[in-house]
């Protein structure tokens, strides 16, 4: 089964951390990423730009508006995902538990299979 | 005989043998059909069956193997029939375990030594799935109370359960929450919502003050009977150890808990001869097995407080300062306002009430527990004790 681990994290948090400790924490999750890459259980997984760098189109009655920023004001944001194809939920609630993330937290979904209702 | 004669004799049989047979076989089918609905349906089949043929022809020597054998063949059938199989493997399959039809896992059904309850219960408790569709999923399934039954015990609507039943069971299909019992390094993170969930069950047949009195005594016999099951099947768990004698020791006061008009007696006021002296006895022994094994957690503290009450023969003679120590470890593990409570009631009856009030003031400040009733009935009682 595909699931899709959403990585929702505090950019506030990242900000206020010391270099050194951002270093580290980025070392941490480049051996995670080799880890699940080698395993074969990854289809893909992206780090995201901060909401600052989004622009979002919103969509009511037909219109679409374009503006600067993410589409609402949260604590936590989307920073980043994984895409990965594993036997069960267990599989996947392992490697996300994996993720070194500082604060935060991760969303697991799995994805709609095409064709099913 | 008549068949007519022959009905209440068949009656009695398939429900004794509802109680345990349901959930075991319900267990073994999901795990050899892959899917709930469809279990559930060969199980209700199996026993539709019994009811049908036993006022005829008698019940058979060995009820439970009969039914099993029914289901078996209802299962077999099942799995010739479905051309959608391999796609509910994929779903629910374990990791290792072929694809294939396997009927020797069929077979496995017919051996009474096979018992896939324990798989069954980590499913229902998945921490993914909402505490109430917990419930909701264990009581249909390992206990065999149909929706009508579970929304009686636990005061709601028909639809409204059978509606988090099927949400459950779909959560459970379209995530791929897998049908096994956690490996060893994820048991600490997974057996407390088991836990949690029966003793939630028992504590609903427990603590009612309203609602269908028969359902609710049996959704604590429900309880303490998964609760063995969850023993046999889990055995050296120091926690399910607690959880059982917990739930034993409580229930052993049940007949002396009300009075017959209904109205709850507060436990120095109970007959304590007509507690249960083997409930009290199994609890107690239980309760001490499990402290030996060295980790103590919170189902095990709570029981040894029900042992103290329990074997004591008066609430003066009752070892309140060991039951003021116990609630300080309770209270260090799961620091709740009502686990404070209760430890300022046995803090009066060690002390005498104005300690006890002190307590309670203390905790009223903290204003949490402002609409808690048994707050005030408290701190009224300790005032009058304190003839003030």
């Amino acid at each position: 089964m595909q699931y899709m681990i959403l990585i929702y994290d505090q950019e506030a948090s990242w900000a206020s951390m010391p270099e050194s400790e951002i270093g580290a924490v980025l070392a941490q999750w480049g051996e995670f990423h080799k880890e699940l890459a080698a395993s074969g259980s990854m289809i893909s997984g992206e780090r995201l730009r901060p909401t600052s760098m989004a622009t979002t189109i919103r969509v009511q009655n037909g219109d679409k508006t374009t503006t600067d920023g993410p589409f609402a004001e949260t604590k936590e944001q989307l920073g980043g995902y994984y895409l990965i194809d594993v036997q069960n939920l267990d599989k996947a609630l392992e490697w996300a538990a994996k993720i070194p993330l500082p604060e935060g937290s991760l969303e697991i979904r799995p994805v709609w299979p095409e064709g099913e209702a | 005989m008549s068949p007519k004669q022959n009905e209440e004799p068949t009656r009695a049989a398939l429900d004794a043998l509802a109680r345990e047979e349901y959930g075991r076989l319900c267990a073994s089918l999901i795990r050899v059909v892959r899917d709930f609905d469809r279990a559930e349906e060969i199980v209700q089949d199996a026993f539709a069956a019994a009811l049908e043929s036993w006022p005829r022809d008698g019940v058979p020597e060995a009820p439970a193997a009969w039914v099993a054998a029914v289901a078996k063949r209802k299962a077999i059938d099942s799995l010739r029939r479905d051309e959608r199989l391999a796609d509910r493997i994929a779903v629910l399959g374990d990791e290792g375990e072929r694809r294939e039809v396997d009927l020797t896992s069929v077979e496995a059904m017919l051996d009474p030594d096979h018992d896939d309850r324990l798989r069954l219960m980590f499913t229902c408790c998945h921490p993914s799935l909402a505490r109430e569709a917990q419930i909701a999923l264990t009581l249909r399934t390992l206990g065999g109370l149909s929706n009508a039954e579970a929304a009686r015990a636990f005061l709601t609507s028909e639809s409204t359960l059978a509606q988090r039943v099927v949400r459950a069971k779909r959560k459970i299909r379209e995530a791929g929450i897998p049908y096994r019992v956690p490996p060893d390094e994820l048991l600490p993170g997974r057996l407390p919502a088991v836990l949690a969930v029966l003793y939630l069950i028992f504590n609903e047949g427990y603590t009612a003050t309203s609602g269908d009195g028969l359902v609710r005594a049996d959704l604590c016999s429900e309880a303490i009977r998964l609760g063995r099951v969850l023993d046999a099947l889990l055995p050296a768990q120091p926690e399910v150890e607690g959880l059982l004698a917990l739930m034993l020791l409580q229930d052993s006061r049940r007949s002396a808990r009300t009075s017959p008009s209904g109205e709850l007696i507060l436990l120095a006021d109970q007959d304590r001869s007509l507690w249960d002296v083997g409930q009290i006895v199994e609890g107690a022994e239980l309760i001490e097995r499990a402290l030996r094994r060295g980790a103590v957690g919170p189902y095990q503290l709570q029981g040894a407080i029900a042992a103290l009450h329990a074997q004591a023969s008066s609430s003066e003679a009752t070892d309140w300062q060991q039951i003021i120590a116990l609630y300080d470890e309770l209270l260090l593990r799961a620091p709740t306002p009502v686990i404070a409570l209760n430890r300022a009631v046995a803090v009066a009856m060690a002390y005498g009430p104005e300690r006890g009030l002190a307590e309670v003031d203390a905790l009223a400040g903290d204003g949490e527990l402002d609409r808690y009733l048994y707050l005030h009935a408290t701190r009224a009682d300790f005032l009058r004790r304190a003839g003030r």
